[in-house]
């Protein structure tokens, strides 16, 4: 399972890196924009997408669009990490096609709660 | 924002209505004069009251226009800021405005939140596997111990867990005070708490001194728009800059709007009603 951080805070990528390898995925690698994160996901053989929403360059929602729009990555799971909390932007995001959605500030098992029930489906 | 600065602005306006009502005192008499003409029938007289009135009024206008101007400089100087809000006293650059200082400021903070977070992070990655060492060897002992206890262990066994004990003993000291040492230096890096509190509290005021200044520029400008007869329609359009509902606003800080989820539990029920 190899999973991409991608979020403009290295503190908020160290974290969810800790949280993740907690979990047991030990595979990851870090982007700090969707602009870097898109040709490392179409070049890197990724599993799964955590993605911050409010970055500079390309954010995240311009980010779920173009996995979604790419034939190859199409079918990504992709969770949001993000402090954007308003009725829009999730109705938004749920629409532009993502499996999950955190908001910040969250806590270790609220993250294992969401990739876990995204795994669920995907086996399901 | 010293006081001094606002006594200085708020005298601007004293002398502005002293001056309205001796002024306004010079156009009464002119008028009773023209009223006292009229009455004589003096009519040469009147024509004369006419253009005195007349004169003094255009001189009151010049007056006030010429008042109010020089406060409309007083208050776009004033926005120069200076002194009295200095977010810092080490500033080598006089130069400097007081904004660019203040980007400064935030940015000294953005890094020594950064640093914290990194040095926190530090200590708590080099800490997780001395304490999963001493869970896993401390659980190991424990089934041995066990087994001692039930009398389960040979002579051989015993000897080797006496060893290991033994070992265990020097490892969980040496660990223990490894992991002090890192919750130690993990509580020092909060000290940025204090400093960044400093700073925004400073900028928080120097953002409450520009709206002031602001306030009062528009002040004097309504009242020049007032004297002058600029008159505003009310369905003038405002110039207002289209922003995307979803676009990125960062944290919420009040959680209590209509538009805003609360919590984890407002996004699941959201989301749970969109069907997922």
């Amino acid at each position: 399972m190899k999973i991409l951080i991608v979020d403009d805070f290295s503190t908020m990528r160290r974290i969810i890196k800790n949280l993740l390898r907690d979990l047991g995925f030990t595979n990851t690698a870090e982007a700090d924009d969707g602009s870097t994160a898109l040709p490392l996901l179409q070049n890197g053989n990724f599993d799964f997408l955590v993605t911050d929403w409010n970055m500079p360059g390309m954010t995240g929602i311009e980010l779920l669009k173009a996995v979604r729009a790419d034939d190859r990555l199409k079918d990504m799971p992709i969770l949001m990490v993000t402090a954007e909390a308003k009725r829009e932007q999730i109705v938004e995001a749920a629409q532009a096609g993502v499996n999950g959605y955190v908001v910040k500030p969250f806590t270790a098992a609220v993250l294992k709660e969401k990739i876990e029930k995204i795994f669920e489906r995907l086996e399901g | 924002m010293s006081d001094t600065d606002h006594s200085d602005m708020s005298g601007a306006d004293q002398p502005h209505s002293a001056t309205q009502s001796s002024d306004w005192s010079e156009l009464k008499d002119r008028a009773r004069n023209l009223v006292a003409k009229l009455e004589s029938g003096d009519s040469s007289g009147v024509h004369s009251a006419i253009e005195e009135l007349n004169e003094a009024r255009d001189r009151n206008i010049y007056l006030e226009v010429g008042k109010l101007t020089r406060g409309l400089h007083e208050a776009i100087v004033n926005f120069e800021l200076d002194g009295g809000v200095a977010v810092g006293s080490d500033d080598s650059g006089k130069n400097e405005s007081q904004m660019t200082n203040a980007q400064d400021r935030l940015d000294y903070v953005i890094n020594l939140t950064q640093n914290s977070a990194d040095k926190t992070m530090d200590m708590v990655e080099e800490g997780i596997p001395i304490a999963t060492e001493l869970k896993e060897r401390s659980r190991a002992l424990k089934v041995d111990w066990e087994r001692l206890q039930r009398r389960e262990m040979d002579p051989d066994e015993f000897r080797d867990l006496y060893k290991r004990i033994d070992q265990f003993l020097v490892f969980s000291g040496d660990s223990s005070s490894q992991l002090s040492e890192k919750l130690n230096t993990i509580l020092l890096a909060q000290d940025f708490q204090d400093l960044t509190g400093q700073v925004i509290k400073r900028v928080i005021n120097l953002v409450q001194d520009v709206e002031e200044r602001l306030v009062e520029l528009m002040r004097v400008a309504g009242q020049v728009e007032e004297l002058t007869g600029i008159v505003r329609s009310k369905d003038e359009p405002i110039a207002r800059v289209e922003v995307s509902p979803i676009a990125a606003e960062g944290p919420q800080i009040d959680t209590e709007k209509e538009d805003v989820v609360s919590g984890q539990d407002d996004v699941d029920d959201l989301l749970s009603s969109l069907g997922f």
